[in-house]
Formats: C-alpha cells, sequence, structure tokens
C-alpha cells in the first residue's frame, strides 16, 4: 500500500510538473499581453511531433536540444503575424483567436501525423527501473525533473538577473511606463510569447515519451494548467510552478482511494483556493 | 417607448416572421427542420451567454457546462424520475440555476481574463462528473434509452415527441417566452444598471450601486437560459454526451454571439445560425472540419469584430 501511494506521488510529481512548466509559460503571457493562449496546448503538441520526426535523424538527445527551439521560433511567428494584431482590443477577441488556432493545430497535428497514438523512442537505457523494489523510478523520469528544474531555474534566473527579465517583470506591472522609457514593447511582448512556447515545446518532447504522443495530448494538460495558475496566483511563477505539483500529487493520491476523482480534486481545490484566498497561494492581493 | 416606432419594430417582425415561417421553407433551401430547430436552440444559448457577455460586459468562458447541465437534468428526469418532458425542462433548468448560484460567488470578484480562465476551468468539474460517472451519466459514451416524452395538458395531448414539425414549434413557444422575458430585464432598471456596468464599472460603483451583486444576478439569470436551452438541445437530440460540457463547446458559444454581433439583441441568433448551418455542411464535406471552424473564429477576430449585424450597423450609419 505505501509502496502503491509512492508509486502515485511519483507519477503525479512527473504529471504535475509537466502542468507547470505549460502554466509557468501561459502565466508569463497572461501576464504581460493580457492573452490567455489556448492554442499553448496545440504548441504543446507540435513540440512533441517535431521531435518525434526529427529523432531518427538527430536522436532523442538532438529531439531534446531542437523541437522546444523550433516551436519557439513558431511561436514568435504565430504572434507577430496573429495575435500581436488584437492587443489593444478587448481581451475577447484574443480568447478567440487562440481558440480558433487550438483548433487549427489539433486538427492540423491530426492530419500531418495521424489521429493514433505513435510510440515516442526513448534510450532503452533510460527506462529500466533503477532498483527492483521501486520499480517506477527510471532514469527518464529523474532526467524529467531535473530538466524541468533546470528550465524553471534557468526562467527565474533570467527573471531576476537578465536586462530581459527585468523588463518583463516591469511590463506586467505597467507596460505604458516600460513602453515610455524606451523598450520596444511589440519585441517585448514578442520574445516573452516565445519563451512561454519555448517551455510547452519542452514539456511536449518530455510528456511524449511519457505519456505517448496522440493529436490530443497537449488539449488534455491545458485545463489543470489553467487551475494550477488559479491556485498558486496568476503573475506568481514560484506559486505557478508549486499549483502545478500540488494538484499533480493531489491526482496522483486520489487515484488510489477514489480512481473516478482523480480529475475533480484539482478542481475542488481551485474552488477552495478561490474561497479562502481568491487571489492564490502566492499571488498579490488587488491584482484581479 | 413612446408609440409604435416601425423602424426599431421591423427587426423584430423579420426575425419572427422567418422562425415562425421556417418549418414551411427550410426543406426547399436545402435543410431540414431538425437543423432549424438546432438554430432555434443554439440561438437562445447564444442570446442567453449575450445577456452577460454583451450586456454586462463579463468575459465568461465558460456556459457550456450549464448548457450541459440542463441537458443531463432533463435526460436523467425522464430516464430514472418520471418520464416528463415537462418536468425535466424544470429540473435541468434548476440544476443549471442552482449550479450557477452557487459557483457565482466564488468568481463575481473576478474580472477580465482571469473571470474567462476561472469559469472555463470550473466548467470542466461537470465535464469529468459526466464523463466519470459511468453507473449514471452513461460515461463517454452518453445517456442513451430515454426519449421527449408527449405533452399532457388536461385538455389537448401535444405530440412532440414524433412530429418534428410540432417539436419546432414548441421550441419556438419557449424561446419567445424567454426571449421576452431577457428583453424584458435588459429593459428595466436592473438591465440599464447591467449596461452601465458595462460601460464603467468604477462609475456605476461610486453611485452606490453593489456591482458584484448585479454581476452576481445577471450570471445566474444568462445561465439559468443557458440550461434551459441545454434541455431542449438533449430534448432535440434524445441525447446527451459529455462533449455538450466540454470547454471547446464554450467556446463555440462565445463564437457565436461575436460573429452575429454582440452589441444587438438578434446578434447571436444571426451567429448561432451561421455557426450551426456551416458546421452541419463542414463535417458532412471534409474531415477536417475543425480547421475550417478555427479558420471562421481567425477570420472573425481578425475581419469582422463587431459580427455580422455589425456591418450592417456600420454601413446604415455611413
Amino acid at each position: 500500500m505505501t509502496q502503491l501511494i509512492l508509486f502515485n506521488i511519483a507519477n503525479g510529481l512527473i504529471i504535475g510538473a509537466f502542468y507547470a512548466l505549460m502554466a509557468i509559460g501561459l502565466s508569463l503571457i497572461m501576464s504581460l499581453s493580457d492573452v490567455i493562449n489556448f492554442a499553448h496546448g496545440g504548441f504543446l503538441a507540435i513540440g512533441a511531433y517535431i521531435a518525434y520526426t526529427l529523432s531518427p535523424y538527430i536522436g532523442f538527445w538532438g529531439g531534446l536540444l531542437v523541437a522546444p527551439v523550433l516551436t519557439a521560433v513558431l511561436g514568435i511567428i504565430v504572434e507577430k503575424f496573429l495575435i500581436s494584431r488584437v492587443y489593444g482590443r478587448d481581451p475577447l477577441y484574443s480568447l478567440l483567436l487562440t481558440f480558433g488556432l487550438a483548433f487549427i493545430f489539433e486538427d492540423g497535428t491530426r492530419m500531418i501525423w495521424g489521429a493514433q497514438s505513435v510510440p515516442y523512442s526513448v534510450p532503452n537505457w533510460l527506462m529500466t527501473p533503477l532498483s527492483n523494489e521501486y520499480f517506477f523510478i527510471t532514469g527518464y523520469r529523474l532526467l524529467m525533473i531535473a530538466l524541468v528544474a533546470l528550465a524553471v531555474g534557468g526562467l527565474f534566473w533570467m527573471m531576476n538577473k537578465t536586462r530581459l527579465g527585468l523588463r518583463i517583470r516591469a511590463g506586467t506591472l505597467d507596460l505604458e511606463t516600460v513602453s515610455v522609457l524606451g523598450v520596444n514593447v511589440r519585441v517585448l511582448r514578442n520574445l516573452n510569447f516565445g519563451i512561454g512556447i519555448y517551455l510547452a515545446g519542452l514539456a511536449g518532447v518530455l510528456a511524449a515519451g511519457q505519456l505517448g504522443l496522440q493529436p490530443t495530448i497537449g488539449a488534455s494538460l491545458i485545463m489543470p494548467s489553467f487551475v494550477a495558475i488559479i491556485i498558486g496566483g496568476l503573475g506568481s511563477l514560484l506559486g505557478t510552478l508549486l499549483g502545478g505539483l500540488l494538484i499533480g500529487v493531489a491526482s496522483g493520491i486520489t487515484s488510489v482511494f477514489l480512481p473516478s476523482g482523480t480529475e475533480a480534486v484539482m478542481y475542488v481545490m481551485m474552488a477552495l483556493v478561490l474561497l479562502v484566498r481568491p487571489q492564490g497561494l502566492l499571488g498579490e492581493e488587488g491584482r484581479f | 417607448m413612446s408609440g409604435f416606432d416601425l423602424r426599431k419594430q421591423a427587426p423584430n417582425a423579420a426575425v419572427w416572421l422567418i422562425l415562425l415561417s421556417m418549418p414551411l421553407w427550410i426543406d426547399a433551401v436545402g435543410g431540414y427542420t431538425q437543423l432549424g430547430t438546432q438554430v432555434v436552440v443554439m440561438g437562445l444559448a447564444a442570446m442567453s451567454l449575450n445577456f452577460l457577455l454583451g450586456y454586462t460586459g463579463v468575459l465568461s468562458f465558460g456556459h457550456a457546462a450549464y448548457f450541459g447541465l440542463g441537458a443531463y437534468g432533463v435526460g436523467m428526469t425522464i430516464r430514472y424520475l418520471v418520464p416528463s418532458t415537462g418536468l425535466g425542462l424544470l429540473v435541468g433548468t434548476g440544476v443549471g440555476a442552482l449550479a450557477a448560484a452557487i459557483i457565482g460567488p466564488m468568481i463575481v470578484r473576478l474580472r477580465g481574463v482571469y473571470f474567462a480562465m476561472v469559469t472555463i476551468a470550473f466548467a470542466q468539474v461537470f465535464y469529468f462528473i459526466a464523463f466519470r460517472w459511468n453507473s449514471v451519466t452513461g460515461g463517454d459514451d452518453g445517456l442513451t434509452n430515454w426519449t421527449r416524452e408527449p405533452i399532457n395538458f388536461g385538455f389537448a395531448t401535444l405530440h412532440i415527441e414524433k412530429d418534428p414539425v410540432t417539436f419546432y414549434y414548441f421550441v419556438l413557444a419557449i424561446f419567445a417566452v424567454a426571449v421576452a422575458l431577457m428583453a424584458l430585464l435588459l429593459q428595466s432598471p436592473f438591465g440599464r444598471t447591467l449596461i452601465a456596468i458595462r460601460e464603467n464599472e468604477r462609475r456605476t460603483r461610486f453611485l452606490g450601486i453593489n456591482v458584484n451583486f448585479h454581476i452576481w444576478m445577471s450570471w445566474v439569470i444568462s445561465c439559468t437560459f443557458m440550461a434551459l436551452s441545454g434541455s431542449l438541445y438533449a430534448l432535440l437530440n434524445n441525447f446527451v454526451d459529455p462533449r455538450t460540457l466540454y470547454w471547446t463547446q464554450s467556446g463555440v458559444f462565445v463564437i457565436m454571439c461575436v460573429l452575429g454581433g454582440m452589441r444587438s439583441f438578434w446578434g447571436p441568433l444571426v451567429g448561432a445560425a451561421i455557426y450551426v448551418v456551416l458546421q452541419d455542411y463542414l463535417s458532412s464535406a471534409t474531415p477536417n472540419w475543425m480547421s475550417f471552424i478555427g479558420l471562421v473564429f481567425v477570420v472573425a477576430v481578425l475581419f469582422f469584430p463587431r459580427g455580422v449585424l455589425g456591418i450592417f450597423r456600420r454601413k446604415s450609419t455611413e
């Protein structure tokens, strides 16, 4: 029983890490551009499929390195030619635009790569359990945790130590002043979008190895990512990370005792947070 | 409101003329009566959403939940409780209203995209309940083994279960009552207050109006009519499945409002008609209908943000 619970907690952490990676990207874009990117899941799927297509030529590690970057480039192009055109209008329009893009991406991936789930091969030595007793701890899972930690750590470093990060943080507080001070806000939003999509692409490649690859992979991860943002607090990246891990583990534990409540539990947690602390666990009061 | 203004009444007369005569000509233009019924049902749904979206200015993206609650409400009542269409409609609408009233206080403090995100996330709870609670809801396969029942008024029986045209007029009658209620509400001081909130929330607050309470009221009214339309949708198909609750359906209702025009009373009905007919055509014409629907979203947002009626209006003022 203990082992079963540990197994599900480990599973939950992994899933939670995916939620967190996706939610952090969503949160970055939402804070700076006031856009809920419903197409985020679509970008995640595209990242995964790019890695799937390229890995026969450049190997697993090459795919892991290249696919998220290519996804980010696609994100930058989409932002420049489509999403940036609705900035400054009622937020409703940006939501509908990304909604439409989500439909097109999901259908597009289905058209190109087929509706069936395809196997994404991970090097064998990564998939063998590290110990017999804790069979669920594989090298791949440790790698995933390490990479997620690296990505999030790198992002925090960038946000706090580099000029770009400083400008993004300033922009989320007062975009107009940042613009008046001579920062090109268009470029800033564009790069910020690219960073968010890079994280989605990375999550996609990692998820493909763990969950398998089908066109709906992104659509199933996006709603929990919203929940992670709401629980953690919009605008707080640390909170979003915490929120993602928290709901992942909570669903993992729930799946042991009440399998039918696996998904529902995170929404119950969200309701509780909204009742007790509407701004989220680590969110600042009065922002929304 | 003094006297009868022909210019103002002309659009209303046109809408009712088209709706009342629909079964007479819909076959001739390549449609079928059920498609017409679907337009009316989805039109009611879009107009219910617009009560909140267009008239109160609150960005709700989770209305599929209340649509689906109404649908499951009527289906489960007929299947498990009493085989009565009337009671089913009452239960379906009531369940939607109750859920909205309970969830409302948690979200009325939020604004803008954050409101949208929370409403759409909340809507997923109901999706997962419908999806997971196999034994009662039928899970992914949907709720089957029930049909709409004839309605017995005592002196006469309305056979809505067989004749599609009779069912169409049954739906249209309910649509008329619901739409009239919404129009009355919007013309009342309460409705004017909602529009004031949309135009300038801070100023409305300074006038001493409890903005959050008004948004809660508008939310509950909107979701109640949404649940009613969901109930009608289930009766139309004699079937409900979890996709009526899925988050993409919520986006579809919003695009209906935008396609037709959110700033006009009949706009969402026009948008619903365009969407329903387009989807009916596309889903039989191409396997990639989802891409085309996505394209409709993108094109509508980039080129027709005021909707079809918005274009006409702009032309007539020029």
